[in-house]
């Protein structure tokens, strides 16, 4: 066993632990005294603590386990969940984690963390009863619940303590593990109170294989924890070793089969027993006696007396179903490496330049068996082209999922009462897009929160519900997705903007803006309405950043916002960033890429709009004003103009366009490649990609240009009236 | 690891030094052996043992046992702070018979 993998794998799986825990806590204060997250969060927190043994990881071990043992009080019914305990489980999770990170680079906690982890330790405590300080992480188990076993009073032993026997099997040293790290192990949850080593089937030197392992253990055991806890010690050497593990005052019949199923000689065995103060000599004279008496097969009375006790089995069939549920998920999913992907989606890419230009070859050879190949080709490329994209599609839930904390500790800090509502969790987008949204969502949620909800005095002077809502929603809308963030809030106060705007400079005093022009002076850079910036989102990103981000992701944000009842910020976002179905046409000798999803009609321009462009650069589409714009004027492209041009019909969220140019040359695959920096301020160009005839297209900024288009409309608009 | 052996051949006295891991368990086994062969009276000097795991632990029970069967006089000395620590936790002072610092009990 290489023992770096295994670290690794231990600290990727503590943090998948840690997620589930975090949402299980945040579940459980809606769901009260639901078991099954009772028990899921304890899970958690005992296996990161389980595995962090076995690694030596003392310091997760000694705070983890502090942890747990607040959550075994909550497991059976001895503390209740209130706001405040789930406050402090969140704490502590997250200084877990950040233990875990420390393990991750293989360091120890410092200073900071270390002081944190006693504050937590010291709260902790005082939930299982016992003054700050006294109990440190590393003394027994300080909870006070009587162990619940099936007692036979007249043939019990007397002591108060475990018993545990170990004999570690021969390969223990060569898996890796070290038979002394479960005994130190053991000091972390209980008192060791007597140790014997078990020596005797240790060779002398000459004949002894130094890897091979011969030792073992009989231990008297001082712990609060149950017999679950404790197998739960040995559960990674469990297969090769004996292990026996005798609750207190257990039967002197369970004492007589342990003696007879370890390897050593009865009446030495026994005598360790009386070393290590388990039997006295009496109790062990009787059990040989009784030994004498009957003998009957150990499994028997194994079965008949109970041994196994009715939790034991419990945890038993538990793990077997969590080992049956993980093998059910490990079939159905893969983990792959995401540059592997990339590079699958690049070759791809690739392939349907290629494709594309085969069809282009076969159409001009004129060879209808060959257009006719090509044409399957192209259908299968694509439909390989939709599916590899579909692999990297994940659904925003995971995301979404991830502001229930913001959303709760924000609202916390701001002292109001805000509930966070989620829909459109599954729909889906790409990876990339998914990763690089979340700052700019967090900013919007934050903003929202601060700024959006008022306080819950205001609220319901204004006849709202003192509890404010924050609605996070996600959609497809015609080959975008749109993430809404919502809040039902005081709504953005025009004029307060509008004057701010005006003080700063940003707009003249006499400008007439639209609500949505209004609206969007909040993204621009320098926009602050100081007076309302708190700690929260007065720093970090601005909203500034927050579209130069969105941009960046060849998206858009808006605004709705009506006063008193609440503010929309609307994303929309490309579903890939990689290829997309273009609409080829073509201006004088250039070629330009419409992305498909955003073309609604193509029309042809007519002579008498055509004349009339001279003066306006709308016209009436069925009665619909449709403001459009030339491409040959917008990128200035020289040669002879055709005699028929055709307007390409775009949309755009609400907002429609129309595009002038010579000639409609139809649907094209496109891989985006994209433009250089230098090419980086020119505006309605948002990428590049090659035809199959090797000639480069330019794809156009859709978004920009309907933007461009629809500012000057308005202007000449203005002037018209 | 230096040993140095005092030449007599009735009597051995080396030390080991570093590690006594599983990872130099089979190293160190041969190291130990044959002084057990060559002399009578072996003195084992662990002042300068590092680190020890139990495949350590099982080397000196099993060098001891080696000697003991074969009617020779083994002692470890200068028992370093590991392996003091070490003999505490399995509560093995005694079996060595070897003059340790004893640690009160129930300091585990």
């Amino acid at each position: 066993m290489d023992l770096d993998d295994a670290l690794k794998t231990y600290i990727i799986e503590s943090r998948e632990l840690l997620e589930q825990m975090e949402d299980a806590l945040l579940r459980i204060e809606q769901a009260q005294d639901d078991p099954e997250i009772i028990n899921a969060i304890f899970r958690a927190a005992h296996t990161i603590k389980g595995s962090a043994g076995l690694f030596g990881l003392e310091y997760i071990v000694a705070f983890t386990h502090v942890a747990e043992s607040v959550l075994d009080k909550v497991r059976s019914n001895e503390l209740r969940i209130d706001p405040e305990l789930v406050a402090l489980l969140l704490e502590s999770r997250d200084h877990i984690g950040t233990l875990v990170e420390h393990a991750a680079q293989g360091d120890e906690p410092d200073a900071d963390s270390d002081r944190q982890g006693a504050g937590l330790i010291a709260r902790l405590n005082t939930y299982l009863g016992n003054p700050t300080g006294e109990t440190t992480a590393q003394g027994g188990m300080p909870v006070e619940h009587a162990p619940q076993i099936e007692r036979e009073e007249t043939h019990s032993v007397a002591t108060d303590n475990w018993h545990i026997s170990l004999r570690f099997g021969n390969d223990t040293l060569r898996n890796g593990m070290d038979p002394l790290s479960f005994v130190r192990y053991l000091n972390t949850f209980g008192r060791i109170i007597q140790i014997v080593t078990v020596v005797e089937a240790v060779p002398p030197l000459s004949q002894l294989d130094a890897e091979s392992c011969h030792l073992g253990f009989e231990i008297s055991f001082q712990t609060e924890a149950d017999k679950a806890t404790i197998e739960g010690a040995f559960e990674f050497v469990r297969d090769d070793c004996l292990v026996y593990i005798m609750p207190p005052h257990s039967k002197v019949a369970e004492y007589l089969d342990l003696i007879r199923d370890l390897p050593e000689e009865e009446m030495k065995l026994g005598e360790m027993l009386v070393k290590c103060g388990t039997l006295t000599r009496d109790e062990l004279a009787k059990a040989l006696q009784k030994q004498v008496e009957e003998q009957r097969p150990i499994g028997e009375v194994l079965l008949e007396d109970k041994i196994v006790r009715p939790e034991v089995v419990a945890a038993a069939l538990d793990r077997q179903k969590q080992v049956k549920d993980s093998k059910s998920t490990e079939s159905s999913l893969i983990r792959v490496d995401a540059e592997k992907l990339d590079q699958l989606i690049n070759l791809i890419g690739e392939l349907t330049i290629a494709s594309a230009g085969t069809a282009l070859v076969a159409q001009r050879a004129g060879i209808s068996e060959l257009q006719e190949a090509a044409s399957t080709l192209s259908r299968l490329v694509e439909e390989v082209r939709d599916s590899a994209l579909t692999l990297r599609m994940v659904q925003i839930g995971a995301t979404f999922n991830r502001f229930q904390r913001v959303v709760r500790d924000v609202s916390k800090e701001l002292g109001k009462d805000i509930e966070l509502v989620i829909s459109g969790a599954e729909t889906e987008l790409d990876k990339t897009v998914v990763e690089k949204i979340g700052d700019p969502l967090t900013h919007l949620v934050r903003n929202s929160m601060d700024h959006g909800i008022e306080s819950a005095e205001v609220r319901i002077a204004n006849g709202k519900p003192a509890r404010g809502t924050l609605r996070l929603n996600a959609y497809h809308d015609s080959g975008s997705i749109v993430i809404e963030v919502g809040d039902d809030g005081g709504g953005l106060k025009k004029d307060k903007i509008l004057q701010k705007a005006i003080e700063r400079g940003l707009v003249a005093p006499d400008a007439n803006l639209s609500d949505k022009e209004i609206f969007n002076l909040i993204f621009e850079a320098g926009f602050s309405t100081a007076d309302t910036v708190s700690n929260l989102s007065g720093r970090g990103v601005g909203m500034d950043v927050v579209r130069r981000n969105i941009n960046a992701l060849r998206g858009s944000i808006d605004i709705e916002s009506v006063q008193g009842q609440g503010t929309t910020m609307r994303i929309r976002l490309p579903l890939t960033l990689a290829i997309i179905d273009g609409f080829l046409v073509g201006v004088g000798s250039s070629s330009f890429v419409i992305p498909l999803d955003m073309v609604v009609e193509c029309i042809e321009l007519s002579d008498e709009d055509r004349r009339a462009g001279e003066e306006r650069n709308y016209l009436s589409l069925r009665g619909q004003v449709l403001p459009y714009m030339r491409l040959r004027d917008t990128f200035d492209i020289r040669g002879d103009t055709v005699r028929r041009e055709n307007v390409v019909v775009v949309q755009y969220g609400n907002a429609r366009a129309g595009l002038v140019v010579d000639a409609l040359q139809g649907e094209f695959q496109t891989v985006i490649k994209p433009m250089g920096r230098i090419f980086s301020h020119v505006n309605g160009i948002g990428g590049s990609t090659i035809l199959g005839s090797g000639e480069v297209a330019l794809i156009l900024d859709v978004p920009r240009l309907v933007q461009l288009v629809s500012t000057q409309a308005e202007k000449s608009g203005l002037e018209l009236a | 690891m230096a040993q140095q052996e005092t030449s007599k051949i009735a009597t051995a006295q080396f030390a080991i030094e570093g590690e006594m891991t599983i990872y130099r368990a089979a190293e160190l086994k041969q190291v130990i052996l044959p002084h057990i062969d060559h002399a009578n009276v072996i003195e084992i000097d662990l002042s300068k043992v590092s680190e020890i795991d139990s495949s350590g632990l099982q080397l000196l029970i099993a060098a001891k046992l080696e000697a003991s069967i074969r009617d020779k006089q083994l002692h470890f000395v200068g028992h370093s702070k590991p392996v003091l620590e070490l003999l505490d936790l399995c509560d093995l002072g005694g079996f060595f018979g070897d003059q340790v610092v004893i640690f009160p009990h129930g300091t585990h």
